[in-house]
């Protein structure tokens, strides 16, 4: 059945890409080379920056495993499930990236657990889907962690 | 450093699941503390209320809303929020109010009627809400934070699932002790262990509930303690309400992403650690002053980072000091001896002034069962969503 796909969020993540070029967008100051994501489109948050201009960049596609958790039980609205299915536990990852020097979140692609995501492990960012509304024909994409089988950094 | 205020008196509405409005929690905690000083509600210049957002309208104007339940007699008002810190806040007011001359005596009120279960962000589609969207876009909630940082700690520092049990062990043994606490039976690590997977690697019984409950304090210059009879007051010497420096380098709820570090190196010391160090150097006091902690344990595992965040141990170490007992009641520097989050659950604007409410008890020598002997000075530690520090020092 044709989906539309709509981003959980828009300008988070490039739409429309192939797995291998598929990337979170943050921002980054064109003064200090402050990274922000979420993408920050008013003004550095670095104090210490003079200010520049916010301009869209890639995130890196690998990072390494800061920590991840799990989450057992269903999270209450705004996330979308539906009640009337069990609820299948998800894994959250939160993710060191070296470039950027910072850790982003993420949901882990699915079927993927904690005991897959040693703290230290290499992961890349891939497209997921977040919900699935059926009736209106439409999905929430959004953005995804997996580990890397080679478990190189590039 | 700042001046003294005095605790003159302290009180509460004992936390549990009442099916009530915040209202009459937090009117039964102000009568309490009210009784506690001798004060009469009249002779009160001001009142600060520590808002809830789970009240609706009066939730927002909690201040006012406890003055008019205790029937309006003209005082100065304020309301304050600040999430889990909101209390710290509302202290922190009341304190500058005082010294400022603007009142001798103060009421800080909070209280909260929470929901079961998980906490949720406020209704309606709020995109440019961070807190909405961890929800809508990851399904984040807080346990879901609490299990990161403590897999983090079990990879860094080799903690166990065995060591976080033994939090809750020592919280509900004091816990069993306090009158105001919810959960009032001992807890053994097979029952931690037996309870239900949250949040890997945290169980039900290693995550904090939500309550209902009200804490109250009444605060007054020295001066006017001392007109009172009052000759040797407990007095908060320091409150501590920090924010983060940038780049702040560990994700807080409610954050997608921490900020970046490509620019300015971070500081070596934790956002955490930076709440107790303020209040240690406005107090001027150092943690082997302490004669006890009240930590806001979300969790287990957050308890030992708290140990470490408070001088109370090195970086890594919180795990032994628990395995060796020095936090427990008798120990070497006893942590929430009122039980803490484990056994109290949280009644968000209502918990940091409960911490406070221990303290004070503690300080006066009046805590009976759970009473560290001697005890002389004391320090509160909590955090609010976002970036909101907290941190009280109380001293007799």
């Amino acid at each position: 059945m044709p989906h539309t796909r709509i981003p959980v969020v828009a300008g988070w993540f490039t739409e429309d890409t192939a797995e291998e070029e598929f990337r979170l967008l943050g921002t980054r100051c064109s003064g200090c080379r402050s990274v922000h994501f979420p993408r920050e489109d008013g003004h550095c948050r670095n104090p210490g920056c003079p200010g520049g201009e916010l301009e869209e960049v890639p995130l890196s596609k690998r990072g390494t495993v800061w920590s991840c958790t799990d989450g057992r039980y269903r999270p209450p609205p705004p996330y979308v499930s539906d009640p009337g299915v069990p609820w299948v536990p998800y894994t959250l990852v939160a993710v060191e990236l070296a470039a950027e020097r910072m850790v982003v979140l993420g949901q882990a692609a699915p079927g993927v657990g904690v005991d897959d995501l040693p703290v230290g492990s290499v992961v890349e960012v891939v497209p997921g889907v977040l919900d699935e509304d059926r009736a209106a024909g439409t999905v929430h994409t959004t953005w995804n962690w997996r580990p890397v089988a080679a478990g190189a950094l590039s | 450093m700042t001046g003294d205020v005095a605790v003159l008196g302290a009180g509460m509405h004992p936390w549990g699941k009442w099916g009530r409005g915040f209202v009459t929690y937090g009117q039964a905690a102000a009568r309490a503390a009210l009784d506690d000083a001798g004060i009469g509600w009249p002779e009160v210049g001001s009142v600060v209320g520590a808002q809830t957002v789970r009240g609706g309208y009066p939730g927002y104007v909690a201040g006012a809303t406890f003055a008019r339940a205790l029937g309006w007699q003209g005082a100065r008002v304020t309301s304050v929020y600040a999430a889990c810190a909101s209390g710290a806040q509302a202290i922190n007011t009341a304190r500058a109010q005082i010294l400022a001359g603007m009142a001798d005596v103060v009421l800080v009120v909070g209280a909260d009627a929470a929901p079961k279960g998980f906490f949720a962000p406020a209704g309606g589609e709020r995109r440019d809400d961070p807190d909405w969207l961890r929800f809508r876009v990851l399904g984040a909630t807080n346990p879901a934070y609490f299990g990161l940082y403590a897999r983090r700690r079990m990879a860094l520092y080799g903690d166990t699932p065995e060591d976080f049990a033994l939090v809750k062990v020592k919280n509900a043994a004091a816990g069993a002790m306090n009158a105001n606490a919810r959960y009032r039976k001992p807890v053994t690590a097979e029952e931690v262990a037996a309870s239900a997977v949250v949040a890997d690697p945290l169980r039900l019984l290693d995550i904090c509930a939500t309550s209902d409950g009200g804490a109250a304090l009444v605060l007054s210059s020295v001066e006017f303690a001392r007109r009172r009879g009052v000759a040797d007051p407990v007095r908060i010497r320091a409150v501590s309400t920090v924010t983060p420096t940038f780049p702040r380098t560990v994700l807080d709820l409610p954050d997608i992403g921490t900020d970046s570090a490509v620019a300015v190196e971070p500081s070596p010391k934790s956002f955490r650690s930076s709440i107790a160090r303020a209040a240690y150097e406005e107090a001027g006091i150092g943690p082997e002053d302490l004669s006890l902690a009240e930590v806001y344990d979300l969790s287990t595992a957050l308890e030992l980072e708290w140990y470490e965040d408070i001088g109370l141990c090195g970086a890594g170490e919180g795990a032994k000091l628990v395995r060796e007992g020095a936090t427990a009641l008798g120990g070497r520097i006893p942590v929430n001896v009122s039980g803490g989050l484990a056994s109290f659950g949280e009644a968000v604007p209502a918990q940091a002034i409960a911490q406070v409410c221990e303290l004070t008890w503690q300080l006066r020598g009046r805590a009976g069962e759970r009473q560290v002997p001697g005890a002389r000075v004391g320090i509160t530690a909590n955090q609010g969503l976002f970036g909101h520090g907290s941190a009280v020092v109380a001293v007799r």
